[in-house]
């Protein structure tokens, strides 16, 4: 009913107006086409991802015969062996990844709310110049402090614990987050916090009771990105890590390959895709609040 | 609303008048909430970046205490020619990657934006590999895909080409995979143009179409001005950045920056030096170095920046 309205619509409008609705078909065409080439793109894009995960059920033989994503004999073998490639069964590196990301995320949500709270409303003396200098590290390369943080937490007898890649968030040092919730918190209006103030709460009960509660989706980016970063992170853990019991995801997997060359690329992939899923999961669900926090920070 | 206006300007007049207290309240507030970021910057980034200033004119092993060499680390920078390597290598890959990659990601947010169907889902399809980029997962798949055998050399096969290169193993191609990976993750700064563009008034198009203007001139005179900030903050965001390359290379060369240091990203040597040596004060010295270089890039991009950023005021 309604497309042959249209439609009857349609066609007396084109009978009306010739040239106009010409346009409008080569609107449409031209719209057709910008789907074409932007699903072609999103194809080409995820296809490395896609024949991966298939391969990680192929044998190895067939992995360097089938470049197609369709899998018609599943083989879960490759999952099999790569959990139990290495000194340890891989689900350990699982667990040491969560405890790092965990405590990460945690140090990230409190000394970084706190720290924004502070920028963001109170006055106090050398807030500009703190402010400035927040901002200049959220751009230092993080390679810089790389070698005397290292010298630091070895001579506190912290190497191949977990405590230099924990610690060190619960001071603040993502300075990115500080920067984002600090632009959150400006967004809120201080009414909120000068009714706080004449129930009688001082500078904590209005940043516990009243900030931090409104803050969520800050927060929620914040733990989401802390927790991809932290997953993803290679070359801290991999300075920090060298006993095998203690190794993370990204230092076995890399492990892994050292230990069997290009031979067993089944296992291999399926490790991989095994490392992949968690930050998949967290894009998945996490979506809204990581263009959210890209788009108002452009942090990556 | 009012009557909270009211107390607000009565609460800053009071505040005014015992000033002293109030206000040294306030303060010791602030610094308390602050002061886990203060001992992280003094404990965990001032401090041992000035301890490292130091260490950078030693020799330091970690076990022995660090010797005063005074010049000798800058003078084997001068005479370094893997170093010398390393920074034409990171160089090549900034110089190629950051813009491929800034085009892709503008010329997709500007075609993902007019209001396009769908428009959600290909942004998520985009932006999953930033996330997923920086990963040692796919630096393991890349070193298959752009392996000898691998999946690329498959698929140019079925095409009929059989003489393709080895990729990650032929010195004069490894770096370009690495630079394929970098423009594959052009999804974080298209979701920030995608931001940007949606700031733009649309009523500057609509006065231009009524000027008659072209698409080509709307782009040029609209569109590339206005998002001239975003672009700008993108540049200095993705140069440090990739800068900062690391996973990737050690990844696919087995930690060696080969075949031939074809990958031998700056980092990467630094790691070895490091880490691999534990030469701690060359190591220092060459961290600083990059500190340099990345903060005179970024000076030189605010100073360019004055020619073509365009800030409606």
């Amino acid at each position: 009913m309604t497309i042959s309205s249209t439609r009857t619509a349609h066609t007396v409008s084109q009978r009306r107006e010739t040239p106009r609705s010409s346009t409008r078909r080569l609107k449409t065409a031209r719209g057709f086409g910008r789907h074409c080439a932007l699903i072609a793109l999103a194809i080409v894009m995820l296809y490395p991802l896609l024949w991966m995960l298939a391969s990680s059920f192929r044998s190895s033989d067939d992995i360097f015969r089938l470049s197609g994503i369709l899998v018609t004999h599943f083989k879960t073998g490759n999952y099999g062996k790569g959990w139990n490639g290495l000194k340890f069964p891989f689900g350990l590196y699982l667990i040491n990844s969560a405890i790092i990301a965990a405590g990460a995320i945690a140090g990230n949500l409190i000394s970084c709310s706190m720290a924004a709270y502070a920028f963001a409303r109170l006055r106090f003396r050398f807030k500009r110049t703190l402010f400035a200098i927040m901002l200049i590290t959220i751009m230092l390369p993080m390679h810089v402090v790389i070698v005397p943080q290292y010298i630091l937490f070895s001579r506190m007898g912290w190497l191949n614990t977990f405590l230099p890649l924990i610690v060190p968030k619960f001071l603040a040092t993502d300075a990115f987050f500080v920067f984002l919730m600090v632009q959150f918190i400006r967004g809120i209006p201080r009414e909120l916090d000068d009714a706080a103030r004449l129930d009688g709460c001082g500078y904590f009960r209005t940043f516990t009771r009243v900030i931090l509660p409104l803050m969520k989706p800050a927060l929620a980016t914040t733990a989401i990105f802390t927790f991809v970063w932290t997953w993803n992170d290679f070359f801290s853990q991999l300075i920090y890590l060298t006993a095998p019991n203690v190794y993370s995801v990204p230092v076995a997997l890399r492990s892994f390959v050292d230990a069997n060359g290009d031979t067993s690329w089944g296992p291999l992939f399926a490790m991989s895709v095994v490392a992949l899923l968690p930050v998949f999961a967290a894009f998945l669900f996490g979506q809204r609040f990581l263009t959210r926090g890209i788009s108002t920070t452009g942090i990556k | 609303m009012t009557v909270i206006d009211e107390l607000r300007t009565l609460s800053e007049k009071t505040g005014r008048r015992d000033k002293s207290s109030a206000a040294a309240k306030e303060e010791r507030a602030a610094y308390l909430l602050l002061l886990p970021w203060i001992i992280g910057l003094v404990g965990v980034t001032a401090g041992p970046m000035l301890v490292s200033l130091y260490i950078a004119f030693t020799d330091y092993n970690l076990i022995q205490a660090p010797h005063w060499t005074g010049l000798h680390n800058i003078s084997r920078m001068l005479s370094d020619p893997r170093l010398h390597n390393s920074l034409r290598v990171t160089f090549e890959y900034v110089v190629v990657s950051v813009p491929i990659q800034l085009i892709v990601a503008l010329a997709l947010a500007m075609l993902l934006d007019k209001g396009l169907r769908g428009l959600p889902l290909y942004r998520s399809v985009y932006y999953l590999p930033s996330l997923l980029g920086g990963s040692v997962a796919v630096a393991v798949l890349w070193r298959q895909i752009f392996g000898d055998h691998g999946l690329v050399n498959q698929l140019l096969g079925h095409l009929g080409i059989e003489n393709a290169p080895a990729w990650v193993s032929d010195p004069s191609t490894a770096l370009g995979t690495l630079i394929v990976l970098n423009v594959w993750t052009f999804g974080a700064p298209m979701v920030i143009f995608l931001a940007g563009l949606r700031q733009i008034p649309a009523i500057y198009y609509e006065a231009a179409k009524v000027d008659g203007a072209s698409k080509w001139r709307q782009l040029r005179s609209i569109t590339l001005p206005l998002l001239s900030p975003i672009i700008f903050f993108n540049l200095v965001l993705q140069i440090i950045h990739a800068f900062q390359a690391f996973t990737q290379a050690f990844v696919v060369s087995s930690g060696t920056g080969g075949p031939s240091d074809s990958t031998m990203f700056y980092t990467l040597y630094l790691y070895q030096v490091g880490f691999n040596n534990f030469q701690m004060g060359y190591a220092a010295a060459m961290a600083w170095l990059l500190l340099l270089i990345v903060a005179a890039l970024t000076a030189l991009n605010f100073y360019a920046a004055r020619f073509w950023v365009f800030y409606d005021n």
